[in-house]
């Protein structure tokens, strides 16, 4: 069975309903088969080097490797939850590896290998789950904005930068990350409609993982999500999400016509959850362990590596010294966690407003005297009184 | 010094003009703010000298205009976004408290958010539902939003200027029926600070709270109760978020009694906020409790009730007579 005959029937709204006035389902963009066998695709080609799909290897398997060791670290009581991206890591590296350095990202709470690849600090998300502070990182020097939670709220950020970049004649574009049940939201809807009104440079990336939470893509659509944009005046495209050629291929087209000026795509990466939506989510309580153990045989790792063995770009050497070194990120990631410092409490007085009000001052000043006043210091932790903000510069 | 005798939306359109001829980064963003010059023609004659990239007639969803403004802030844009009426903030509501108010936080200060939120708000014209609400309430509880509310052309001139230099995101709130009211404005003099309330009538026997369109109300009480040899201290409050209350502390240590006026519905509104601060901090100069007037807990009514529903001199002047009464 193809990854297209799996496709079509997950994606089918009313599984053997008929729906005459659908269109066919659409193939999806390939460009290595779960197999692990290249093919072609007639608008869509990759030129890429030998090293580079290594990289592409590498950085899919330190991502798993990343992401399962958070989730061992939520489950042992370190982080106080965590978004897995198992199953994911082809559509995250592919679609992060094809923007340009000047690109900038608006990822929403379970783009980890997009922050692997933009050089986020691992840490620096982990941070976020432990609950020490919102994300660690700099969103302008990764041009990888900060994680944000409320569903679809980040895609008219992306669009608004992207009117920005759009007014500056700035040589980037931005790439929104969204989840298929994001596209139920009004912000997101409006979104589409903003970006192409000014003809944005904002390619919209949905990772369609088949679920929102518990509830199925088909209680989201009845259409294949890729085909919405059509509705919106530009561009949709389904491409294979487990295939990181594909994605980076697909990704970097669309991401290039924007920069042209010919305004924003919608990419559709059909795709997988593989983990639950978060720690504290049951899968098993809503699909089939059928359903996971098909999509197990469309894994995004085992078909590059399958394809990097059989044509001798890789071997035993190189895959064992990635596991070495995924070895090693994961010891880092446990040591980090556990030896991460809470904040002090003062902080959450300090960035509230980049020009520091009288009242909250004066809360601040109370809340650290009031600590203070604990002799032994064992009512909270040593508080030290930082200076307080108003030398923000933005 | 140049003086101009300006109605308060003038003063506005001024104000924004002035803006924008300051900073190249000012972008006015919202619904028939171009051509028409928005439905109060604030914005009147900006797109036709600014063009329509620096007055952006919007497509017609709230939540756009603000999620798209926190993006160009990001990038170095000072966006000012106009919505059409105080009722129509709420598809919005999400990108205003959950992304426009969080994110200097959020970001430890990396990034800001220097969006202007303008909100022709209040009763008083007539209008049908979803016109003349006063949802400050809802902003001022929000932390990483600040929130001003002019009453007059000098503040309304000056205010929204500051307000768009200011670095926070900043809820403008513009008295919507006092729109055409006028008075002298001197376009070169140094401006109060925003944050700041104000003594706008000095008195002695009982101290009067309000904002935005309620300040012309407290004045006309302030004014009927001298006829009766009562001396009313009127404050003009001026900036919801943060409150500057230690003006208003200091008029009640000295006058005792002091009646909030505004016209939200009064349960929750900013009056209990300014009630409760006052008996904390003035407890011992206190010869009354603190009196609030403002509108009932019902939904805006038609038109055709709202002179029963928005405070009134009358309101103001009972409650004046029940503190003084203590």
């Amino acid at each position: 069975m193809t990854a297209l005959h799996h496709a079509t029937e997950v994606v089918d709204p009313v599984p053997g309903a008929e729906a005459p006035h659908l269109p066919q389902q659409p193939e999806l963009v390939q460009l290595l088969t779960p197999e692990g066998e290249r093919v072609e695709h007639p608008e869509y080609s990759i030129d890429i080097s030998e090293d580079e799909l290594r990289s592409l290897y590498r950085d899919l398997t330190l991502v798993r490797r990343w992401d399962v060791e958070a989730t061992a670290l939520q489950r042992q009581g370190e982080l106080g939850i965590w978004a897995s991206l198992l199953g994911q890591e082809a559509a995250q590296v592919g679609a992060g590896r094809a923007l340009a350095a000047t690109d900038m990202a608006f990822p929403t709470y379970r783009e980890h290998g997009v922050a692997w690849v933009r050089g986020v600090d691992p840490l620096d998300v982990i941070s976020l789950f432990r609950g020490v502070d919102n994300g660690g990182w700099d969103p302008v020097a990764t041009g990888f904005n900060l994680y944000t939670v409320v569903i679809g709220a980040q895609c008219l950020h992306a669009t608004g930068y992207a009117m920005g970049v759009q007014r500056d004649s700035a040589d980037s574009a931005v790439l929104a990350f969204l989840g298929d049940g994001a596209t139920s939201q009004g912000e997101v809807n409006e979104s589409l409609i903003w970006a192409a009104t000014f003809s944005a440079p904002v390619v919209f990336f949905c990772q369609n993982n088949q679920y929102a939470i518990s509830v199925p893509i088909e209680r989201q659509s009845r259409v294949p999500l890729f085909q919405r944009a059509a509705g919106f005046g530009f561009p949709g495209v389904r491409v294979d999400g487990n295939d990181v050629l594909a994605v980076l291929a697909v990704t970097k087209a669309a991401l290039a016509a924007a920069r042209e000026g010919q305004g924003p795509t919608f990419i559709e990466a059909f795709t997988y959850r593989m983990g639950a939506h978060t720690t504290s989510d049951d899968p098993t309580r809503y699909r089939l362990a059928s359903e996971l153990e098909e999509w197990k045989l469309r894994d995004p790792i085992a078909r590059l590596k399958a394809y990097l063995s059989r044509t001798g770009i890789a071997d035993h050497d190189f895959f064992d010294s990635v596991e070495a070194e995924a070895d090693e990120l994961a010891a880092r990631i446990r040591t980090g966690t556990v030896e991460m410092v809470d904040p002090p409490g003062t902080s959450m007085f300090d960035h509230v407003y980049a020009e520091q009000t009288p009242e909250l001052a004066a809360q601040r000043a109370e809340f650290a005297e009031y600590h203070a006043s604990f002799a032994d210091g064992g009512h909270d932790r040593p508080d030290e009184v930082t200076p307080g903000p108003g030398e923000d510069v933005f | 010094m140049s003086t101009e005798t300006l109605t308060i939306g003038k003063a506005l359109n001024l104000g924004l003009r002035r803006a924008m001829e300051d900073d190249a980064k000012v972008v006015l963003m919202g619904e028939d703010i171009g051509k028409l010059g928005g439905v109060f023609r604030i914005t009147d004659g900006l797109q036709k000298d600014f063009g329509d990239d620096r007055v952006v007639d919007t497509p017609l969803a709230e939540a756009g205009i603000l999620g798209t403004a926190v993006g160009l802030a990001m990038r170095g844009y000072r966006p000012v976004c106009e919505i059409q009426f105080d009722g129509f903030v709420f598809p919005a509501y999400n990108q205003i408290v959950t992304q426009v108010a969080k994110i200097h936080a959020r970001s430890r200060g990396k990034l800001a958010m220097p969006i202007v939120i303008r909100i022709p708000f209040g009763g008083g014209i007539g209008a049908v539902e979803h016109h003349s609400e006063s949802p400050e309430a809802y902003f001022a509880h929000t932390a990483g939003l600040k929130v001003v509310a002019v009453s007059n052309p000098v503040d309304a001139y000056w205010g929204i200027q500051q307000a768009i230099a200011h670095p926070d995101p900043i809820v403008f709130l513009e008295p919507k029926r006092r729109y055409w009211e006028k008075a002298p404005v001197d376009t070169d003099a140094t401006p109060e600070p925003l944050f700041a309330s104000r003594v706008v009538r000095g008195g002695d026997d009982l101290t009067v709270l309000a904002y935005g369109p309620m300040v012309k109300t407290a004045l006309q009480a302030a004014e009927a109760a001298a006829e009766e040899g009562r001396s009313l201290e009127v404050v003009d409050l001026r900036t919801l978020s943060p409150l500057d209350l230690d003006p208003v502390f200091e008029s009640v240590r000295r006058t005792g009694r002091c009646v909030v006026v505004h016209e939200a519905p009064v349960t929750l509104g900013l009056g209990s906020e300014i009630a409760a601060r006052i008996t904390e901090q003035c407890f011992y100069s206190l010869e009354a409790p603190v009196l609030r007037v403002g509108g009932y807990d019902t939904p805006y009514p038609p038109s055709k009730l709202e002179e029963e529903y928005l405070p009134d001199l009358d309101r103001v002047l009972d409650a004046v007579d029940r503190a003084l009464g203590f």
